[in-house]
């Protein structure tokens, strides 16, 4: 575990900052821009998880577990998520035989 | 806490009577278990202000207040339940348990010490919902509503959790007292991740009280969900979520006001003006009120763009009394909807004549919307507004006027249809089932009373 600690600090924290900053905007872009349902699930994970190894990171340099044990809960909580949202999405798909987020522009005013 | 632990157990008693068949039996449960539920809440009053549960939640008055005002409201909403979940699936369970894992998260959100906790009671109460949203399998409109508002939802989750992991980089704790001692103790040294971190946890928290510009979703999502899930996400849903945002800008990031009170502004502007003027062009009632939600969201923001001592007590009166008048509003929409068969505002058109009482109901709900004087909603306008002054910003306060009339407009014409607009095809009778008239009367004498007595709930926080 300490060789683990010593490898993350090993890199400058503004290392892992930038690096998360990046896959992070590069889920919220594709949340933005893709029109495929499962590629923007897709993406929300990748924010999601972008944040689980910030969390890592802070919590390496600062020695203090909490950081670590809310990767835990980010994980559980966005497992459950994508299940209900899977789910969600295969109703859709029944419906309208496309997972295609234009498919679905019924609701206007 | 016994509260807490006492719906999820019943949300899985409710669960086993569902699979054991035992249908009669749901709606008594599910209602004995929510009055137990408040009991745990009423006797915790004035007792809890230190954080347990190595501080992870806290039980002070604020906390209590928004837990009993949304276990109060779901179980209106729940009475309102009786034939509605009836007609649209033969499981009826399972509306009862996703709803009070819901209210689960609600509580949790209200009553949270911890950013841990403000995440998984947001998530539990958005979980459940996306399900319930969606809960019509084959129908079109119910699918899109979940979809969409599954996917606003995450991406959300997403903002507010990267504005807790910079907010956890520059203070090293989750724990809220101890991120609020960071910002006492160096004033001058603020890290710039914390900055960072405040704006995304405003944006993620803006997504889930609908706040423009990050409102988009609302219309559609409200629009799409099945009527009682509409009024339980625009009620519940955004009571807690507003205790939520209270708790951390009052209690963490004041001392940093001169940071977020312009961007806060800027937001309440928007929401205002999009809201109002949205819901202006609406010819359906439910879309209108989905709308009106989120002008309503724009006033509950003011307490907290100029925060002080009564922004608790201001949001709280104002939150009774939208949810009150909304739970009417949709009740209504539900009996009329069942008649005619839309929601449209010419489906409203001579209910002044077939159902006189009704009417009156909604006319009343649809005042304390708009804030007309001797109802409960011109109380909590006339808080809102009165915080709003104290701190002269004079013009937000005139941008408030307008909307206000404007909403005046859009509230009324509900009630001109009602009254003065004649029916083309015959006359239908809407009638009144015994458990939407117990809400009903329930609601009106609430909506009614803090509009008289306004003293008994400005002195409770």
């Amino acid at each position: 575990m300490d060789s683990v600690i010593q490898n993350i600090q090993g890199i400058p924290l503004n290392h892992y900052l930038i690096f998360c900053s990046v896959i992070f905007s590069i889920g919220v872009i594709g949340v933005l821009i893709r029109r495929n349902v499962i590629i923007i699930m897709m993406c929300v994970e990748l924010m999601l998880n972008s944040v689980n190894l910030l969390l890592a990171a802070f919590s390496a340099y600062r020695g203090d577990a909490s950081g670590q044990v809310f990767v835990f809960f980010v994980m559980a909580l966005a497992a459950a998520e994508v299940a209900v949202g899977l789910a969600i999405v295969i109703m859709v798909y029944r419906n309208t035989k496309s997972v295609d987020i234009e498919s679905l522009s019924k609701l206007r005013w | 806490m016994g509260a807490i632990i006492t719906l999820s157990l019943l949300g899985i008693l409710v669960l086993y009577l569902g699979l054991y068949k035992a249908k009669n039996a749901l709606l008594p449960v599910t209602l004995i278990g929510l009055v137990v539920a408040l009991g745990f809440e009423i006797t915790a009053w004035d007792k809890g202000t230190t954080p347990i549960y190595h501080g992870m939640v806290v039980f002070d008055n604020l906390a209590l207040s928004f837990s009993i005002l949304c276990i109060v409201i779901t179980g209106l909403i729940l009475l309102l339940s009786k034939e509605y979940f009836r007609a649209i699936s033969s499981n009826v369970a399972e509306y009862y348990t996703l709803m009070l894992f819901s209210l689960t998260g609600a509580l949790l959100v209200n009553s949270y010490h911890n950013f841990a906790m403000l995440f998984v009671g947001i998530e539990v109460m958005s979980v459940a919902l996306y399900i319930l949203v969606g809960i019509r399998k084959s129908d079109f409109n119910s699918n899109e509503a979940a979809l969409k508002y599954f996917l606003m939802g995450a991406f959300s989750t997403g903002f507010l959790l990267f504005g807790i992991t910079l907010l956890y980089g520059a203070t090293g704790t989750f724990d809220i007292t101890g991120v609020k001692e960071y910002v006492i103790s160096n004033p001058q040294t603020i890290s710039p991740l914390f900055y960072g971190g405040i704006l995304l946890v405003l944006v993620g928290l803006c997504f889930k009280i609908g706040a423009a510009p990050f409102h988009f979703w609302t219309p559609d999502v409200y629009d799409g969900a099945p009527i009682l899930i509409t009024s339980y996400m625009s009620t519940v849903v955004k009571v807690a979520s507003f205790a939520g945002f209270l708790r951390l800008f009052s209690y963490v990031f004041v001392p940093l006001h001169d940071y977020w009170t312009p961007v806060l502004l800027v937001i309440v502007i928007i929401t205002l003006f999009m809201g109002n003027i949205s819901a202006l062009m609406q010819t359906s009632f439910k879309r209108m009120l989905a709308y009106s939600s989120i002008a309503h969201a724009g006033y509950m923001l003011f307490a907290i763009v100029a925060i002080g001592v009564d922004s608790a007590s201001g949001i709280l009166t104002y939150a009774i009394a939208y949810s009150l008048a909304s739970v009417i509003a949709f009740g209504g929409l539900i009996l009329v909807k069942r008649a005619h068969g839309s929601d449209q505002f010419i489906a409203f058109n001579e209910l002044g004549k077939t159902n006189p009482l009704l009417a009156v109901t909604i006319t009343i709900a649809m005042l304390s919307l708009a804030g007309i004087p001797l109802t409960a909603g011109f109380i909590g306008k006339f808080m809102m507004f009165h915080v709003v002054m104290q701190d002269y910003k004079i013009v937000l306060l005139v941008l408030a006027a307008i909307n206000a009339a404007i909403g005046v407009f859009y509230y009324l014409r509900v009630v001109v249809h009602m009254y003065f607009k004649s029916a083309d095809e015959g006359a239908v009778k809407v009638s009144v089932p015994l458990n939407f008239k117990i809400v009903f009367i329930i609601a009106t004498l609430v909506t009614l009373l803090i509009g008289l007595y306004p003293d008994c709930i400005l002195s409770i926080l």
